[in-house]
């Protein structure tokens, strides 16, 4: 159950070897932690990573399962094997995010489309799996992560940004679905993060840390927020992008 | 007929809040709807998912989720007013139904010349939440906690039986229920015992005192004098004066103490020396912000120590002034803004009080805007398995959810708690722990016992019992 402070005692990190859903997972685990999955594909990294996460929370108990956001046939069978071991869903997080490489995406239709069924596609079928489950259970938030590349799509990483937009999306729609059932979602957008999927590129102004996410997060299940932009300030400058003419948005070096 | 909807409904402190299916009913249709409900317990969502039993709730006056049952049942008692009480004049005795508020029960007993045994700081309860909770007031250090007031009550067990139960035909299972958080059954009417009055007002004797240590010695050297006693501490003073606050005590005023330049005697429905119309002055409209911040406590507290009186005795007030003073302010909640509020409460035995004042320092050390702040000296305690007060000090606070670093605070609180011998009340709860819970009330595996025998498929759950682990099997 969550507190009234928003701390959960359960987490499930779908993606759990995502520097930002890692994060997350440190920034809420306390001694009122009860138990924490991480989802992942590898699952031997994944133990590794219950290693330093323990002493973060003493009481805890750490399971790392597999999971594969393209393998959407799985997920109804690991969010019930996730409600089996640790009881009700407190924090769901969906933290899995491919970026890759524009170039060769757009001469290489498969991997353009796998990368859009881990993005969205999967997103969609285990969102809605534990959607059920919160919707049940009447409380509980899931909260994903999209990106403010969603929000308007640019030329160089349309392929990102479209998959963004579609589970930013669908999100939104699941939020509402979720009105009035006692459960929710959070979708926070955060603009350039310094992660491992981000290493190496040029930082785009306003980027940001996995920790500030995280911290956002916090704060967002605190209070009642849906929409979370980290840093804050890119909401009010998409609010602008968004609506710039399309010749002027084209030329600005993004 | 009983009423059916589903609805998402919170404590008083407006968060958490979960969905649940709530049931209006009398006490008739009680078990019959208990029954129905348990029939489609896993038709209700998908077959796959267990169900998630079912609560009596009150009317949602604890603060935290004492009284929510998320995804499941909650089953709450209408309150009939005059209809559902029966009240015998000459001895004093009350069988009221268990949805019926002490307000109600008040605007009908004070004309009588009869006041509660144990009033908290809101009428706005039911009689059953009243026992559930196994409610103190500021009597505590001499009258006990309300359950022991109360010659019997009739339960709803999970097996649709219904029991008159007393402390003596079946003591276990009446102090696993008499501060039992509603997780034995029902209470669907109770004998209570109410107290003589002959004036509705109060006798009152306040002291300003500045600080925490003046304050504690104040209490114990002089509250025996008094039936009623409580403190408001400013949580916000630091330094010298640390703790500081205003100490009222008091008792029922007799005929003689109303002189007739007592308050408001001077009109015809004031000399009625039973005449009981508490008002309910304003009421906080539903989407106010966040009102309580911190810059505007501290300005309450300043003024409001500032304006008590060094010491003055023998001032008359009316009751509704001295018992329920938030109950004047309906909705007073709302002032925390959308993103609610808790309380936490706590008490550590006497030879602790330093770890009082530890507490007391932590607190105003993180800064946190505690509009409500009380102080009380508890009195002997029972054998309620689940019933908070014992021997010593009891703090209470309110603090707005959204506030930083309240999480290490109230970490640090537990543990000091805890360390000190000491216990957290569960009516308030909204943030404490398993452990917390296990370590502070030593009664709780024998109470799970008494649960269990009561309720072997454990229909009866709460959002607090999930979150503490109360029930054997705590994760469902």
């Amino acid at each position: 159950m969550d507190s009234a402070l928003g701390s959960p005692q359960t987490i499930l990190v779908l993606g759990g070897s995502s520097e930002i859903g890692l994060a997350m997972v440190r920034e809420l685990c306390g001694p009122h932690t009860r138990s924490v999955m991480l989802a992942c594909r590898d699952v031997v990294a994944g133990e590794r990573l219950t290693v330093d996460l323990a002493p973060l929370a003493p009481q805890a108990k750490f399971v790392v399962t597999e999971f594969e956001a393209t393998a959407t046939d799985d997920h109804q069978g690991l969010v019930t094997s996730a409600v089996a071991e640790m009881g009700d869903l407190d924090l769901v997080i969906y933290a899995v995010g491919q970026l890759g490489d524009q170039h060769k995406l757009e001469n290489d239709p498969v991997a353009a489309t796998a990368l859009w069924t881990a993005n969205a596609t999967g997103a969609i079928s285990v969102g809605l799996a534990v959607a059920a489950q919160l919707r049940a259970q009447a409380h509980g938030t899931l909260a994903v992560i999209s990106s403010v590349a969603g929000e308007r799509i640019r030329r160089s990483n349309f392929i990102y940004g479209s998959s963004k937009a579609a589970m930013d999306a669908f999100f939104q729609g699941l939020a509402d679905s979720l009105l009035g059932t006692g459960a929710r979602v959070i979708i926070l957008r955060p603009g350039f993060v310094h992660t491992r999927m981000t290493a190496g590129m040029k930082a785009a102004p306003f980027s940001t840390t996995p920790e500030k996410v995280a911290t956002a997060l916090v704060s967002g299940l605190r209070t009642k927020s849906r929409i979370i932009w980290v840093p804050g300030l890119l909401r009010w400058i998409f609010m602008v992008l968004r609506h710039l003419p399309g010749p002027i948005w084209r030329r600005l070096p993004l | 007929m009983p009423k059916t909807k589903g609805t998402v409904v919170s404590g008083w402190g407006r968060v958490p809040n979960s969905r649940s299916q709530i049931h209006d009913l009398s006490p008739e249709e009680a078990a019959s709807t208990l029954l129905e409900a348990k029939t489609n317990f896993t038709s209700v969502h998908q077959p796959s998912i267990p169900h998630r039993g079912m609560l009596p709730r009150g009317r949602g006056r604890s603060y935290g989720d004492a009284a929510l049952n998320s995804g499941g049942h909650l089953l709450r008692l209408r309150d009939p007013g005059p209809k559902g009480i029966a009240l015998d004049i000459e001895r004093g005795i009350a069988v009221v139904e268990a949805g019926v508020t002490l307000d109600s029960l008040l605007s009908v007993s004070v004309a009588q010349g009869w006041f509660l045994p144990v009033s908290p700081g809101t009428r706005q309860v039911t009689v059953g939440g009243a026992i559930a909770a196994h409610v103190h007031g500021k009597n505590h250090h001499r009258d006990g906690s309300f359950g022991a007031h109360v010659d019997w009550i009739d339960l709803l067990l999970a097996n649709g039986d219904q029991i008159r139960l007393t402390e003596h035909s079946d003591p276990d299972l009446w102090w696993a229920t008499v501060g039992g958080m509603g997780l034995t059954g029902l209470i669907l009417a109770a004998q209570v015992r109410m107290i003589p009055i002959s004036t509705s007002r109060c006798r009152v004797d306040t002291d300003r005192v500045a600080n925490l240590d003046d304050l504690m010695e104040l209490m114990v050297t002089g509250d025996h004098h008094y039936r009623y006693s409580v403190a408001w501490v400013d949580l916000l003073a630091r330094g010298t004066s640390l703790g500081r606050g205003v100490l009222t005590r008091g008792d029922h005023a007799e005929p003689e103490d109303l002189g007739p330049r007592a308050i408001g005697l001077r009109t015809r429905a004031a000399q009625d020396l039973l005449a009981y119309r508490p008002t309910r002055a304003i009421s906080v409209p539903r989407r106010t912000p966040h009102l309580l911040n911190r810059w505007a406590v501290q300005a309450f507290n300043q003024a409001y120590f500032r304006s008590a009186p060094r010491h003055k005795v023998g001032e008359i007030t009316s009751m509704g002034s001295f018992f329920h003073p938030l109950d004047a302010i309906a909705n007073w909640n709302r002032l925390y803004g959308r993103h609610g509020f808790f309380q936490y409460q706590f008490v550590v035995p006497f030879g602790q009080e330093d770890a009082l004042r530890r507490a007391v320092e932590l607190v105003s050390g993180h800064g946190a805007a505690s509009f409500l702040a009380v102080l009380k000296r508890f009195g002997s305690g029972d054998a309620a398995m689940l019933g908070f007060p014992i021997p010593g000090w009891t703090l209470t606070m309110d603090l707005p959810a959204q506030a930083d670093g309240l999480s290490h605070l109230i970490n640090d609180l537990d543990d000091l708690v805890i360390g000190a011998g000491g216990r957290i009340y569960l009516a308030k709860d909204a943030v404490s722990k398993p452990e917390v819970i296990t370590a502070g009330y030593p009664e709780l595996a024998r109470w799970r016992e008494i649960r269990e025998r009561v309720d072997p498929e454990q229909i009866w759950i709460s959002d607090l019992a999930r979150r503490l682990g109360l029930l054997q099997n705590w994760n469902r």
